[in-house]
């Protein structure tokens, strides 16, 4: 039961990380490779207030407010460049932000990682405060999906749509296609930032590990799989891919063959994402319907 | 209204336009005409910022628009089309207008959330002049279409209104009637004829000459990236340099 309790949690927090990635790739048709690097500074930055003795949801909204202000950093100059090339400064960028979190030791311990980051006051430590916990990600998935679903419907989100089908024509009818992509990567970073918080303060322990690419395939096979520019889809996503690992630890895997589940996960991912793109990049489900 | 003042742009060794000078004062309905490859849209691009010039200015309701980006352009009132068709495809016709409407509240982060009521009033108002139009355009059918499943000839008429949603002074139009039927091209014509007379002013790149004599009042010709004439469509058709340039030489249809 408890176990269960942890599998909804995780798949809430990857709920929420994968509908700030929909946003950016969903609705404005930005591929962020780097994205983790928003959740890791969200999660570094709740664990270190939190070790330094602030209370939790300040630091909460202290990462959240530091990813967004990372984002816009990102993005300003990684804008200026197009398509293929912004996923490639996107991707350098995820790689910065995790040798940062590795080297900076005064900082961030390196590899050690922080332990020790406790939960907000109000929740048990262990066990006994996974329901709590639970109740506390779905509040807060509620939220940002009613925030998001509010965004993409208003004509902010159609404006970024416009961006995402054709920049010109955006440009054409009076819209500053860079300012959108920005506020777009923006919005994406803070909630990516919630994210990575969440995960800290429920994981209890994090270490620059945690952020790697692996994660950012995973985040994006969650959208690519539920279904890119819909509401509903990001959480589904995460909903199946998370449950799915969870599965696998239940396969009747001889001892000798323990070592290599990992490598072949990462490898089963990476391709299902490709298959994905080919056979049904709209996911299952679609944003419009014929 | 716009004045084109020395204009030059070349790519490498090629001038695509050369030191072209004209203005538009207040005709309802102005051609741009030239054999394939003179400059005609390439002009277009410079006047509506989407290419940078080399040389020379470009003024629109006396201001200079020359270096501002075309957004910038877009809003002050002179927005154009493209010569392929874009629609935003996996958009719906209607929000294909909608989405075209200028300076909406909506778009901007603080108004979604903090003026709500403001915002959906806003989109009524735009939702109900993009019916409109689509009913001027007779696509009123289709309108929670996707674009992109629309034929070919719906496009371009989208397209033209996507443009008047956007509240134009000026319109710059790349070839609105290539590629479609001859009952689309009444259509178009109509339309365009229409709205010619209420306060906003057409300049369009267009091949078929007749229809150019039809409806233009004023017709600018380019050739190698030069003007080569202005006047009227019937002193166009015979003018001995038009003629060489265009109408009499085979070589130069496309």
């Amino acid at each position: 039961m408890d176990y269960l309790l942890h599998i909804f949690i995780v798949s809430l927090i990857y709920a929420i990380f994968a509908i700030s990635l929909n946003l950016e790739l969903g609705y404005t048709g930005l591929y962020n490779f780097g994205h983790v690097a928003f959740f890791g500074i969200g999660a570094y930055t709740s664990a270190l207030l939190s070790l330094a003795g602030c209370p939790v949801t300040l630091g909460m909204v202290c990462s959240m407010l530091l990813s967004g202000g990372m984002g816009a950093l990102l993005a300003i100059p990684a804008l200026r460049l197009s398509g293929d090339y912004f996923g490639i400064a996107t991707l350098s960028f995820g790689e910065i932000i995790r040798l940062f979190f590795l080297n900076e030791r005064w900082l961030t311990k390196g590899p050690m990682g922080l332990p020790g980051i406790s939960r907000p006051a109000w929740i048990d430590e262990g066990v006994t405060g996974l329901p709590g916990y639970l109740i506390f990600c779905i509040l807060l998935t509620l939220v940002v999906f009613l925030v998001t679903r509010h965004l993409t419907r208003s004509p902010f989100g159609r404006a970024l749509k416009v961006v995402r089908e054709d920049e010109y024509v955006a440009e054409a009818l009076g819209k500053n296609a860079l300012a959108f992509k920005i506020r777009a990567v923006m919005v994406g970073s803070i909630l990516a930032g919630l994210a990575g918080s969440l995960w800290a303060h429920y994981i209890s322990y994090i270490s620059p590990a945690d952020f790697t690419l692996t994660e950012t395939i995973l985040v994006l096979l969650c959208v690519v799989l539920g279904g890119r520019g819909t509401n509903w889809g990001p959480i589904l996503g995460a909903f199946m891919i998370l449950f799915f690992q969870e599965i696998i630890r239940f396969l009747p895997i001889p001892a000798d063959f323990d070592r290599f589940v990992a490598p072949i996960q990462g490898m089963v991912y990476g391709a299902a994402l490709v298959i994905l793109m080919l056979k049904r990049p709209e996911g299952l489900l679609p944003e419009y319907k014929e | 209204m716009l004045k084109i003042d020395h204009v030059t742009k070349s790519f490498g060794g090629l001038m695509a336009v050369n030191n072209v000078t004209f203005q538009l004062d207040d005709t309802g309905i102005t051609g741009l005409v030239g054999p394939n490859g003179s400059g005609k849209t390439t002009l277009f691009h410079l006047i509506t910022g989407f290419y940078k010039l080399d040389r020379g200015q470009i003024h629109f309701k006396d201001k200079r628009i020359s270096g501002l980006p075309p957004h910038v352009i877009s809003r002050m009132g002179l927005v154009r089309s493209f010569q392929q068709t874009r629609v935003l495809p996996f958009l719906s016709a209607l929000e294909n207008l909608m989405a075209a409407s200028p300076a909406q509240a909506g778009e901007h982060l603080s108004s979604v959330f903090f003026q709500p009521r403001r915002v959906k009033r806003e989109e009524s108002r735009n939702k109900e002049r993009a019916i409109q139009i689509l009913e001027l355009l007779k696509l009123e059918a289709l309108g929670q279409h996707l674009a992109g499943r629309l034929s070919f000839g719906q496009q371009k008429l989208l397209e033209l209104g996507r443009v008047l949603m956007a509240e134009p002074k000026l319109i710059l139009l790349d070839e609105p009637t290539a590629g479609i039927n001859p009952t689309l091209i009444r259509q178009l014509v109509y339309v365009i004829r229409e709205l010619a007379g209420k306060k906003i002013q057409f300049f369009l790149i267009e091949h078929n000459m007749p229809l150019v004599a039809e409806i233009c009042e004023k017709v600018f010709m380019m050739d190698s990236g030069s003007l080569i004439f202005c006047g009227t469509p019937s002193e166009a058709v015979q003018n001995p340099r038009v003629i060489e340039a265009y109408l009499g030489s085979e070589d130069h249809v496309a």
